[in-house]
C-alpha cells in the first residue's frame, strides 16, 4: 500500500515536471510554430537567476517565483528583439538561430561561472509515508503546476491578451485584423514563453545540480511532450504531460530512469505515427 | 551533357585529391596525419547530412545518432569478431536498420520538417542518457562491455581485409580515411545525377507534384533517409579507426550541432560545401582548444547565428553565386538551375 | 452498361461547418471532354482535389473505372492515370522546364525514352526555347505551359485541368483551346475555367457547381441558356 502511495506520488511529480518544464516551450510553439532550441538554456538561467540571488541573500521564494521568470523573461524579450524578428516567417532558420543561441548561453555561462555545479537548499522538509520517505517539495511542485496551468487559462479565456494569443494560434495573420501588431505578439509570446521556462528553471534550482550544460538534462522530456501535444498550448500540454508522465514514472519504476525515458519516448513516436500533429491537432483542433 | 561536364571536373578534382592524400605521409608528421585523419572522417559525416538536407530536404538535427550507432557497432563488432571487415559492415548496417525503423515512424507518419528536426535531435538526446547508463559487468554484447560514460577504450581498428593480423599503420588508415571519403563523395555525385537524385530533389522542390505525378515521396524519403544513416554510420568506424576509442559524448548535443553548422555554413545543396565547412570548422575548433579564454560553444553558436542571418545559403553556393554573376548574363542564365542539380 | 471512366456518388467533404462539397454524383465516359464551371467558392478545385487524393471525403465514393480510389493517396491514383494542373502552379522551381518533363516522364519510361518523350512534349507546347530555363524564373502564364507538359509527360487516362486559361493573352487562349481538343483525341478531360469565351471553344457538356452541389448538367448551349445558371452568374458576364 505504502508503495502504491510513493509511485503515485511519483507519478503526479513525473506529470508536474513535464508540465513544468515544457510550458515555455508549449507557449512558443503553439504562437510561433517554432521549437526554440535554446530552451534548455532558458530553464538553465532561471536556476542560475535562483542560486544567485540566494546566495545574494535574497529569500528564495522570491528568487525561484518573482526573479528567476522575471529576468529571464526579460531575457527572451530581448533575444527577440536582437535575434528572432529577423527570421520572421522562416521556421527552420529560426529554430537554427536558437541553437546557436544554446551554444553562445551555454558558452558564455561557462566562461563566466566556470564549469562546476552550484546549487541552493530544498526550502521545504520531508514527510514519511510508512517506511518511504519523501520531500514535501514534490507536492509543492504539483501545486505550481496547476497554479500555472490555472494562470495560463485565464489569461487566455479572460483577458484582451488572451485573445489576442487565441487568435494567432488558430491563425497567425488574424493579430493583424485585430489591429494587433504582429511583432508586438511574436516579443509578448517569446518573453512570456521565456519567463515561464525562467520560473521552471527557478522551481528546479533546489532539486538540481545546476551547471551551464544542466538544460540538455531536460530538453528531452521537453520537446517529447510539446511534440506529442501539438500546438495546442493548454490541452496539448496537459494531455501529453499526463499520459508521458504517466508512462514514463510507471516505466522507470519497473526498469530504470533512462530506460523510463526510453520508453516514452518510443510512445511518443508510435504516438505521432498514427497522430503526425500530436495529441492537440487530432482531439483539440483549434481549442486553447 | 551537362551532367558529364559536371561529372568530369568532380573526377578531375578528385583525382588531385587523391594524389594528395596518397602522398601526404611522405611530406607530412605523424602528427598531423592523425589531425588530417580525423577531419576527413568527420568530413565524411558531414557529407551524410549535407545529402539528407541538401538534397533530400530532410531536416535530420540529430545526425550524430548514426554516427554514434555506427561507432558503437563498429566498437562491438570489432571486439567479438577481433576482425574490422565485419565491423564496418556493422557499422553500416546497424545504422540503417534504426534509420528505417526511426524513418518509417516519422516519414510515413507525415511530420513537418520542425517535428523532424526536434524528434531527430530527441533520438540523440536519448542515446547519449541511455548508452551514458551502461556502466558495469551487467551492459556487456559477447567480450565488449559498454562501459557506460567512461565508453570503451582500445578498440581494434582497421586490419588488412581477409587478415585481421596486419593492423594498418597510422599512415596506412589515413589513406584509407582519405580515400574514402572521395568515394562517398564522388558514389553521392553518382546517386545525385541518377534518376533517384533528380526524383528526391524533384520531391524536395515539390512534394504535392511530386506525388500528383506518381512518385511516393515517403517513399524516396526513407531511403535517402536510410543513405545517410549508412553513410554516418560508415563515418562512425572511421572515426574509431582514428582514435580506437568511443564514449557516449559521441551522441552529445554539442557534435550534433557541429554537423549541422558544418552543413549550414558551407552550403546547403552542395556536396563539396559541407566538406569544406567541415574542414574548417574542425580546424578552428582545434585551434579554440589551444587557448583558454573564449570557449568553443560560444564561438560555434556565433558562428551559426552569423551564418544564419547573414550568408543563410552558406559559403559554396554563395561562392558560386558571386562568380556567375560575373560571368556573361547569357550563361548566368541557364546555369544555376544546372549546377544545382548536379553540383 | 460499360463502366465509366470515372463516378463519384455521394461524394462530400466538410471543413468544420462548411459543406464545400455537397453530395456530388458525377459521371464521365472514356474519352470525354467535361466543362466544370460555377462562381467562386463553388467547390471545382476541392472537387479535383478530392478526386487526386489530396483531399479525404467525409462521405461518399470516387471510383475509377470501376476500382474505388477514395481514400487513395495521391500518387497511388496518379499510378492509375490521373494527371492534374493545379490552380496554382505546382511546378519544381529550381529545375529547369526540361528536367520537369523528364521527371514525369521517367515514372513510366526508361531515361532514354523519357528524354525523347520530354523532347516531344517541348515542341507540342512550344517551350523548346525555353528548354534549358529554370522554372521558377518563368512567367505565369508559362509555367502554366511548363505544369500542362509535367501532366502529359506522364501520359495519364484522365486529365484535370484547373483554369488552365488563367492569366493567358488572348491569343496564348486560344493555343490552349486547340491543344485541349488536341489531347482529347486520345484522353479524357475535365477543364474548370471561368473565361466564358474558352468554355464556348472547347466544351461540349458541360456540368455547373453551385455551393458543392451539381446545378445542371448538360450540353453547352443549354447551360448557358439556363436561367438558374445566369442567377449563380449574375454580374459575371455570362451573356457575353
Amino acid at each position: 500500500m505504502d508503495i502504491a502511495i510513493i509511485v503515485g506520488l511519483d507519478v503526479i511529480s513525473g506529470i508536474a515536471s513535464l508540465v513544468l518544464i515544457s510550458a515555455g516551450l508549449a507557449v512558443i510553439f503553439g504562437m510561433m510554430k517554432i521549437i526554440n532550441l535554446a530552451h534548455g538554456e532558458f530553464l538553465m538561467l532561471g536556476a542560475y537567476a535562483t542560486v544567485l540571488s540566494v546566495s545574494a541573500g535574497v529569500n528564495i521564494w522570491l528568487a525561484m517565483l518573482v526573479i528567476a521568470p522575471v529576468f529571464v523573461g526579460l531575457f527572451g524579450v530581448l533575444v527577440e528583439r536582437c535575434l528572432i524578428q529577423f527570421l520572421y516567417g522562416r521556421l527552420v532558420d529560426t529554430m537554427l538561430a536558437t541553437w546557436g543561441l544554446s551554444l553562445v548561453i551555454v558558452g558564455g555561462t561557462t566562461m563566466i561561472f566556470g564549469n562546476t555545479i552550484v546549487g541552493v537548499g530544498s526550502p521545504l522538509g520531508g514527510f514519511s509515508v510508512g517506511q518511504y520517505q519523501s520531500s514535501l517539495y514534490t507536492p509543492f511542485l504539483a501545486l505550481m503546476a496547476i497554479l500555472l496551468m490555472t494562470t495560463v487559462w485565464a489569461v487566455m479565456k479572460f483577458t484582451r491578451a488572451g485573445l489576442i494569443a487565441r487568435a494567432v494560434m488558430q491563425n497567425p495573420d488574424m493579430a493583424a485584423t485585430l489591429g494587433v501588431n504582429p511583432a508586438r505578439v511574436y516579443m509578448a509570446t517569446f518573453g512570456a514563453g521565456a519567463a515561464m521556462s525562467g520560473l521552471a528553471g527557478g522551481l528546479l534550482a533546489p532539486v538540481a545540480g545546476v551547471v551551464p550544460t544542466m538544460g540538455a538534462a531536460y530538453i528531452a522530456k521537453a520537446f517529447i511532450t510539446v511534440v506529442g501535444g501539438g500546438t495546442s498550448v493548454l490541452w496539448g500540454l496537459i494531455t501529453a504531460s499526463g499520459l508521458f508522465g504517466f508512462i514514463n514514472q510507471i516505466a522507470a519504476f519497473l526498469t530504470t530512469p533512462v530506460f523510463g525515458e526510453v520508453i516514452l519516448f518510443v510512445a511518443a513516436v508510435v504516438l505521432i505515427r498514427m497522430l503526425p500533429t500530436g495529441i492537440s491537432g487530432k482531439f483539440f483542433k483549434g481549442r486553447l | 551533357m551537362q551532367i558529364l561536364k559536371g561529372m568530369n571536373a568532380a573526377l578531375i578534382g578528385s583525382a588531385v585529391v587523391a594524389v594528395g592524400v596518397i602522398a601526404a605521409p611522405y611530406y607530412v608528421d605523424l602528427f598531423q596525419i592523425m589531425q588530417l585523419t580525423v577531419f576527413a572522417a568527420m568530413a565524411v559525416l558531414a557529407l551524410s547530412l549535407g545529402f539528407i538536407w541538401g538534397y533530400g530536404g530532410i531536416l535530420c538535427f540529430g545526425q550524430t545518432s548514426f554516427f554514434g550507432l555506427g561507432a558503437y557497432a563498429y566498437a562491438i563488432a570489432a571486439i567479438n569478431f577481433s576482425d574490422s571487415t565485419p565491423a564496418i559492415v556493422m557499422a553500416i548496417l546497424i545504422p540503417v536498420i534504426f534509420a528505417a525503423l526511426l524513418g518509417y515512424f516519422m516519414i510515413y507518419g507525415g511530420v513537418s520538417d520542425v517535428y523532424l528536426g526536434v524528434i531527430t535531435l530527441t533520438v540523440s538526446l536519448i542515446l547519449f542518457n541511455m548508452v551514458n547508463s551502461t556502466a558495469g559487468d551487467f551492459y556487456k554484447i559477447g567480450n565488449a562491455r559498454l562501459g557506460g560514460f567512461n565508453g570503451i577504450p582500445g578498440i581494434p581498428t582497421f586490419n588488412m581485409p581477409g587478415n585481421p593480423d596486419y593492423i594498418l599503420s597510422p599512415e596506412q588508415a589515413w589513406t584509407v580515411t582519405g580515400l574514402a571519403l572521395i568515394v562517398v563523395y564522388l558514389g553521392l555525385r553518382v546517386l545525385i545525377a541518377s534518376t533517384f537524385g533528380r526524383i528526391i530533389i524533384a520531391i524536395r522542390e515539390n512534394e504535392t507534384r511530386a506525388a500528383l505525378l506518381g512518385y511516393d515521396p515517403r517513399f524516396y524519403k526513407l531511403i535517402t533517409f536510410m543513405i545517410g544513416g549508412a553513410i554516418a554510420g560508415f563515418a562512425g568506424a572511421l572515426y574509431i579507426n582514428w582514435g580506437a576509442f568511443v564514449s557516449p559524448t559521441i551522441f552529445a548535443l554539442g557534435l550534433s550541432a557541429q554537423i549541422i553548422i558544418w552543413v549550414i555554413i558551407g552550403g546547403r545543396g552542395t556536396l563539396i560545401g559541407p566538406v569544406i565547412g567541415c574542414l574548417l570548422m574542425q580546424w578552428m575548433v582545434t585551434s579554440i582548444g589551444e587557448q583558454q579564454t573564449l570557449d568553443a560553444n560560444f564561438i560555434l553558436g556565433a558562428i551559426l547565428i552569423v551564418f544564419v542571418l547573414l550568408v543563410p545559403k552558406g559559403i559554396a553556393p554563395t561562392l558560386r553565386d558571386l562568380v556567375l554573376a560575373r560571368l556573361p548574363a547569357k550563361k548566368s542564365e541557364t546555369a544555376p538551375s544546372n549546377e544545382r542539380v548536379k553540383a | 452498361m460499360t463502366t465509366p471512366l470515372l463516378q463519384t456518388s455521394n461524394l462530400t467533404i466538410r471543413f468544420g461547418g462548411v459543406t464545400a462539397v455537397n453530395a456530388v454524383d458525377f459521371t464521365l465516359r472514356e474519352s470525354e471532354l467535361r466543362c466544370l464551371i460555377g462562381p467562386n467558392g463553388a467547390g471545382k478545385s476541392t472537387f479535383f482535389k478530392l478526386l487526386t487524393g489530396q483531399l479525404r471525403p467525409s462521405e461518399g465514393h470516387v471510383h475509377l473505372r470501376g476500382t474505388d480510389i477514395s481514400g487513395s493517396l495521391p500518387h497511388e491514383i496518379a499510378r492509375k492515370g490521373v494527371g492534374i494542373k493545379t490552380q496554382v502552379p505546382n511546378v519544381f522551381n529550381a529545375l529547369t522546364v526540361e528536367e520537369n518533363l523528364w521527371i514525369a516522364a521517367r515514372h513510366k519510361h526508361t531515361p532514354a525514352y523519357a528524354t525523347d518523350l520530354a523532347e516531344a512534349i517541348l515542341t507540342q507546347l512550344r517551350l523548346t526555347g525555353i528548354a534549358k530555363r529554370e522554372v521558377g524564373q518563368l512567367a505565369h502564364g508559362q509555367r502554366q505551359w511548363v505544369e500542362i507538359g509535367t501532366v502529359l509527360a506522364g501520359e495519364p487516362d484522365l486529365i484535370l485541368l484547373d483554369e488552365p486559361a488563367a492569366g493567358m493573352t488572348h491569343d496564348e487562349v486560344e493555343r490552349t483551346a486547340e491543344l485541349i481538343l488536341e489531347i482529347n483525341r486520345k484522353r479524357a478531360l475535365i477543364v474548370v475555367e471561368h473565361d466564358m469565351q474558352f468554355i464556348k471553344m472547347i466544351a461540349k457538356t458541360v456540368t455547373v457547381l453551385h455551393q458543392g452541389a451539381v446545378l445542371i448538367e448538360d450540353d453547352v448551349a443549354t447551360v448557358l441558356q439556363d436561367s438558374r445558371v445566369r442567377d449563380v452568374y449574375l454580374g459575371k458576364g455570362l451573356a457575353a
